[in-house]
């Protein structure tokens, strides 16, 4: 790996307490694992290689380990992702009324190219995802961690207002 | 309640009662109306006698499997050697389900209510709620709710912790989902042994879904002999059970209907029947892992489990999605196939080359590139998907291509000969 600046510790201060607080919760350190992921990418918006081996080295585990589990899990970003990110659910129910459609209007609407690249200005991620659990109010879509119900391709433009 | 519209007058209205009432979700608006009366009650009686309660109710698992709640309860040693859990399946993933969902977004407490009396009846001192990562609204209100209940010090010694998930479906399956709250990858366990013997980290174990804790503070208030009597068909399916609606119709969301309610009201009265003009084509009633029904079988099923089983499908979670006449069936069959293919944990081979086979091959007929040979392809690869794998989601991805086959083999003939322009690029 190369060091070019260096390393800020995530765990530190009040996030090292906010550690301890759920370590207390479970029997076994590893437990840890998938909150600790959690409060990475909420202090850093997204889990570096170098992210995964200070979490192992907290929680007694291998980074080799961590990445296995980080790899597992879709919605931790190995990667840095936009400020916007948005996740679109496609599957079945939300298919036949109209999500790809949702997905068209936010690519054009936010100069992102394709699902999953980042908008020229950096401000925008949007990502075709399978079922976010809330069919019957089609098409959801999760705008970080805003939850937004039933949007249809003419609304996308006023969240994108919004959000922008 | 079918919330976001009125309650039907058909409905069965328990679970849903609070749904859309925001003053329900705080702890002094639960308390005012009659919550944790149960857990009080709960308390004053042994674990056994609670478990006795449940049996008797003839309470099954709302999460998909229908295995009899008090049943599984009592699995757990007696005896206590060693720690108990339990773990609340509250990542509620399958395509065409949502009912989870709205139970902790309004009745938080009602779930809490629902684990603590659960966690008294097999002897557990921590009960985890594992809540699926992208469910961030529930998550905020369980959170508060939980709180709350622990400044009133409700729960006695039984401790309650919220763990998120992070984005996998196969975590919805228990033993996945113990392996996740551990720190593993969500891989499903081969069973035995089953979790009341080795479950999470090791000790004995039960897990249970949302919906069906939330229904026991209301067996212990009301009784068994209540509970029992609900029931319009098969007297081994009994209570209420909530139904996600979605896809084609009018008014879509949750209802709440006694089991054994039929399929066709549920559709035709209460959701107002699909989209003016079109007619119902196909329905799918337990969540997407279970066959597609056509029009005639969708008319004629009984919503309970053997009901929808003597109709060609299962009841499943409850996830009941309609297509009408508009619908490309090898379109939408093909998306579930490759909701499958992005789901599978990959541990097994059947599953991992299985699902994305299945997908490619599908995506190949989409694309105008498909051979009639395709057809019993598909067919031979989900026979060796079904039952030989270490959880269902392997078999979960057949149901639909194999149903979906034998009720609609004219679609997929139809892009085969080219009598159907393709809709997918090679």
């Amino acid at each position: 790996m190369t060091v070019t600046e260096e390393y800020r510790a995530v765990f530190a201060g009040k996030v090292l307490e906010e550690l301890q607080g759920i370590l207390a919760k479970y029997p076994t350190k590893q437990a840890a694992l998938l909150p600790a992921l959690w409060l990475v990418q909420r202090e850093r918006g997204w889990i570096s290689d170098r992210n995964m081996a200070e979490v192992g080295e907290v929680l007694g585990i291998t980074p080799a380990y961590v990445k296995g589990v980080v790899t597992f899990y879709t919605m931790y970003h190995q990667h840095p992702v936009g400020r916007n990110f948005v996740q679109v659910c496609t599957t079945s129910p939300c298919n036949i009324c109209g999500a790809e459609g949702v997905v068209k209007a936010l690519l054009e609407q936010t100069g992102a190219k394709d699902a999953g690249a980042t908008s020229p200005d950096g401000k925008w991620t949007i990502i075709e995802v399978e079922c976010l659990g809330a069919c019957g109010f089609a098409t959801p879509i999760l705008i970080n961690d805003d939850f937004i119900e039933n949007v249809t391709p003419d609304k996308v433009a006023d969240l994108v207002k919004k959000y922008r | 309640m079918g919330y976001p519209n009125k309650p039907h007058l058909k409905e069965t209205i328990v679970l849903s009662q609070h749904f859309g009432d925001a003053d329900a979700r705080t702890f002094k608006g639960w308390t005012k109306r009659g919550g944790y009366e149960a857990l009080s009650q709960a308390f004053k009686m042994t674990p056994v006698e609670v478990i006795e309660v449940v049996k008797e109710s003839g309470l099954r698992g709302r999460g998909g499997a229908g295995f009899p709640t008090g049943l599984k309860w009592s699995f757990m040693p007696k005896e206590k050697k060693k720690p108990h859990y339990l773990c609340v399946n509250a990542d509620e993933s399958e395509p065409g389900t949502f009912k989870d969902r709205e139970i902790m977004r309004w009745t938080p407490h009602a779930l809490l209510e629902g684990t603590a009396i659960a966690a008294h009846a097999i002897q557990a001192e921590i009960a985890y709620i594992y809540i699926r990562g992208e469910f961030t609204e529930p998550w905020t209100i369980m959170e508060k709710a939980l709180a709350e209940a622990n400044a009133a010090n409700v729960f006695g010694k039984i401790k309650i912790v919220l763990h998120r998930g992070a984005g996998a479906y196969i975590c919805g399956e228990e033993t996945a989902l113990m392996n996740s709250i551990e720190g593993k990858r969500g891989n499903p366990r081969i069973k035995p042994p089953f979790p009341a013997a080795a479950g999470l980290f090791g000790m004995p174990t039960t897990i249970n879904n949302v919906e069906t804790l939330t229904a026991v503070p209301h067996i212990l208030k009301r009784g068994a002999a209540w509970y029992k009597g609900l029931c319009l068909s098969n007297p081994k399916s009994t209570g209420t059970k909530l139904f996600s609606v979605c896809g084609h119709v009018q008014r879509p969301g949750n209802y709440e209907v006694t089991m054994g309610f039929p399929l066709k009201d549920l559709l035709y009265e209460m959701c107002g029947g699909v989209p003016a003009g079109r007619t119902l084509k196909a329905c799918i009633p337990g969540g997407s892992s279970v066959p597609i029904l056509n029009r005639e079988e969708t008319e004629r099923t009984l919503l309970d489990y053997e009901g929808c089983v003597a109709a060609g499908s299962m009841l499943g979670s409850g996830g009941v999605i309609v297509f009408d006449d508009s619908t490309d069936m090898v379109y939408q069959i093909m998306r579930l196939a490759r909701f499958y293919a992005h789901e599978s944990c990959a541990q097994c081979t059947q599953c991992r080359e299985g699902t994305a086979w299945t997908t490619k091959i599908m995506e190949r007929i989409l694309a105008g590139q498909g051979k009639m040979q395709d057809l019993d392809l598909l067919l031979d690869l989900s026979e060796n998907m079904t039952g030989k794998t270490i959880c269902v989601l392997s078999d979960s991805c057949a149901a639909p291509v194999v149903s979906g086959i034998k009720k609609f083999k004219n679609e997929f003939e139809d892009y085969i000969t080219g009598r159907r322009k393709p809709v997918m690029v090679a």
